[in-house]
């Protein structure tokens, strides 16, 4: 399993098109991905679920990937997130 | 009962007559459920209408990326998502296969638990996307009911009935042959109600009632010019539609031929007349409709349908494109014009949001969204045709705050080398009657003015018109409102400044002997109006016109205003009476 926390610095939050982004590429790993805020965790390959997270700008987040390319998925979420701000900017 | 009539928006100017289908996603999930089959059978009924619903979004995709319009279709990726989502996919397995749902039960309790979990999400921005869930939702039963009763999304010569229409089905309808559309909900600038203005479907929206009392299969006029609606019309009723129908198609088949001449009048006063537009897909009308270029792009509709504020590349992107697509014609650019509450999609309360935080009030407080915007608007002006329009001002001071923002754009942009036009235009909407009052001092700070008619009734009469109670008393003709314009271009013109009207008044014909006689520059009105409009300015005079304003002049309320023009245009242009005169009351 490898997990890392990430912080959410675009400013409307994970709305439905970084959802969709984030759902896009957990979905091109094959290990398990999961988000977790304040204790709820979903499956990263189920639109519906990261977008019931609701996760707003500020908030933090938890990216948990179990499988053979676990680091990979983990890393490639980061950048999304963290770099690339969801290409918002 | 023969000749029920209903009365709604006008939205679309044509008529249709045909057979009505109530498309309602109630009456599909529950009316007429599918009888349950053998497990295996619903799983491979559940895939079917699954990968049909797949293929036809994607189908859908390619159509309104080909109507250059990326927001639909970006909501479009996000059903796809849902299609292929793990916790749809196992909590149907697990219905059909463990509590031996049939697919259409198994879907609709998802959907059920789906909407409570959405419901509890505190933000509502995200709480409302259970909406483009459940277009998907609702697509998947048709899908599974098409199976077995080989509908489609309406069929050819029919008439869709609905409380409200999403943009994607609408497409769909127009390419099944659907001739009309009566919705509930809705105003002239819904997302879908334009759509179905661009495919030449018939529509009358904001109709109360309406899915009351119509049933499938009831005979329907949509007459789309005056906003009524006749169910189950009687032979008398329907021979008269359908003259009005023939004759009008004639009509402006006639207008559309001559819509390329000038807009100028018998004795040779010649008035500019341009588009109101919002969406990509409204921007063949410009030259389709024979506009002199767009004298109001509203941009509401970037903020509105994106999934986050627009940055100034997505904004440059799209007023670029009008401005090309106008060229060597202008584009008048208007700033955001939204209250709080719809940007930031949290409730900013206010006690009286028309007297609230909205337009210029909104941006000048949000600078960064605003500075984005401007510098947007200034880097797609550098061919020189672009102008900038500042909405809900209400005092001098608001104005020089812009030109201050504006300023310092231009010293930045010239500081990275980016072309812009330095002498770009900036003009403000007369909404607030303070703007009319005082227009000599407004008049040295702005190069034009534009007439936002809706508003400045609203704000003269104090009167919403969306309030049931007191929506009689809203009239754009209203004498007071008359003056009030007059004011404006007379002081305007006095300082060498001009005025547009952009408006609903831009599109009523017996208003044209009005406004050309007050000696407006520019109106500007939705696309599909103006070929009629040229043509009847055509044939009037100025000097008529200034004459019939002396005679409003003298009226004293909105009500003889509109019989004596009535009057005065049915004797000038006897053709106008299909336009004009509505259905008789039986």
């Amino acid at each position: 399993m490898f997990k890392r926390e990430a912080e959410i610095i675009n400013s409307l939050g994970i709305h439905a098109r970084p959802a969709s982004m984030i759902v896009k590429i957990a979905s091109s790993f094959g290990s398990h991905v999961e988000l977790e805020k304040d204790g709820v965790r979903v499956n990263a390959k189920s639109i519906m679920g990261v977008l019931m997270l609701a996760t707003e700008q500020g908030e933090k987040l938890t990216i948990i990937a179990e499988g053979k390319d676990e680091k990979e998925a983990v890393e490639a979420l980061l950048e999304l997130i963290e770099k690339r701000k969801f290409d918002e900017e | 009962m023969k000749n029920k009539i209903f009365r709604g928006i006008p939205a679309s100017p044509s008529i249709a007559i045909g057979k009505s289908f109530l498309y309602s996603t109630k009456e599909i999930a529950f009316s007429s459920r599918r009888e349950k089959k053998e497990v295996k059978e619903e799983m491979t009924n559940f895939e079917k209408a699954r990968l049909l619903a797949s293929k036809q979004l994607r189908s859908l995709r390619v159509e309104l990326k080909k109507a250059s319009d990326p927001v639909s279709s970006r909501l479009i990726d996000v059903q796809l998502l849902f299609l292929e989502d793990p916790l749809l996919l196992n909590s149907v397995e697990k219905r059909i296969k463990v509590q031996r749902e049939s697919a259409e039960e198994a879907i609709v309790n998802f959907a059920e638990s789906l909407e409570e979990d959405f419901r509890d999400i505190p933000n509502s921005y995200i709480a409302e996307r259970y909406l483009d869930v459940k277009d998907v939702v609702d697509r998947l039963l048709k899908n599974l009911q098409d199976e077995e009763t080989d509908t489609e999304l309406g069929s050819f010569g029919e008439i869709m009935v609905a409380e409200s229409f999403n943009a994607s089905t609408v497409l769909q309808m127009s390419k099944a042959g659907v001739v009309g559309l009566i919705a509930e909900k809705g105003g002239r600038t819904s997302h879908f109600v334009i759509l179905a203005e661009a495919l030449d479907i018939s529509a009358v929206v904001g109709a109360n009632g309406v899915t009351d009392n119509i049933e499938t299969g009831d005979e329907v006029i949509v007459d789309g010019i005056s906003g009524v609606i006749v169910v189950n019309p009687d032979e008398d009723t329907k021979r008269r539609f359908e003259r009005k129908k023939e004759e009008t198609a004639a009509i402006q088949k006639k207008f559309l031929e001559k819509k390329d001449l000038p807009a100028t009048t018998i004795d040779g006063y010649s008035i500019d007349i341009s588009a109101n537009i919002e969406l990509p897909v409204e921007l063949p009308f410009i030259k389709k409709y024979g506009a002199k270029g767009v004298g109001l792009l509203r941009t509401e509709f970037l903020f509105l349908t994106s999934k986050a504020i627009p940055n100034e590349k997505a904004q440059y992107d799209f007023y670029l494109k009008v401005a090309e697509h106008a060229f060597p014609d202008y584009v008048i650019i208007r700033t955001l014009d939204l209250g709080g509450d719809k940007v930031f999609k949290t409730k900013v309360q206010e006690e009286n949001p028309f007297l609230g935080w909205r337009g210029i009030r909104f941006t000048l407080a949000n600078e960064k969204i605003f500075k984005d915007q401007l510098r947007a608007i200034l880097r797609a002006s550098a061919k020189g045709n672009v102008r900038i329009l500042i909405p809900m001002v209400s005092q001098v001071e608001e104005i020089l705050k812009v030109k201050d923002i504006i300023g310092k754009i231009k010293t930045e942009l010239k500081k990275e080398g980016v072309a812009f036009d330095e002498n770009i235009e900036i003009g403000a909407m007369v909404e607030v009657p303070s703007v009319p009052l005082m227009a000599d001092l407004f008049s040295g700070v702005v190069d034009f003015f534009s007439i936002g008619t809706n508003d400045l009734t609203q704000y003269t009469l104090a009167v919403d018109r969306g309030n049931k109670k007191i929506s009689g008393l809203f009239d754009q003709l209203d004498p007071s409102v008359i003056s009030l314009m007059k004011m404006t271009v007379q002081k305007a013109h006095h300082n060498n400044k001009w005025v547009g009207v952009c408006g609903d008044i831009a599109a009523d014909v017996i208003a044209l002997p009005v406004l050309i006689g007050m000696e407006l520059d520019e109106l500007s009105l939705p696309p599909s109006f103006i070929p009629q409009i040229k043509n009847v300015i055509r044939g009037l005079s100025l000097k008529e016109c200034k004459d019939l304003l002396k005679d409003v002049e003298k009226k004293a309320s909105a009500k003889e205003v509109r019989e004596f023009l009535k009057e005065e245009m049915l004797k000038r242009f006897p053709s106008l009476k299909n336009i004009l005169v509505e259905v008789e009351n039986d």
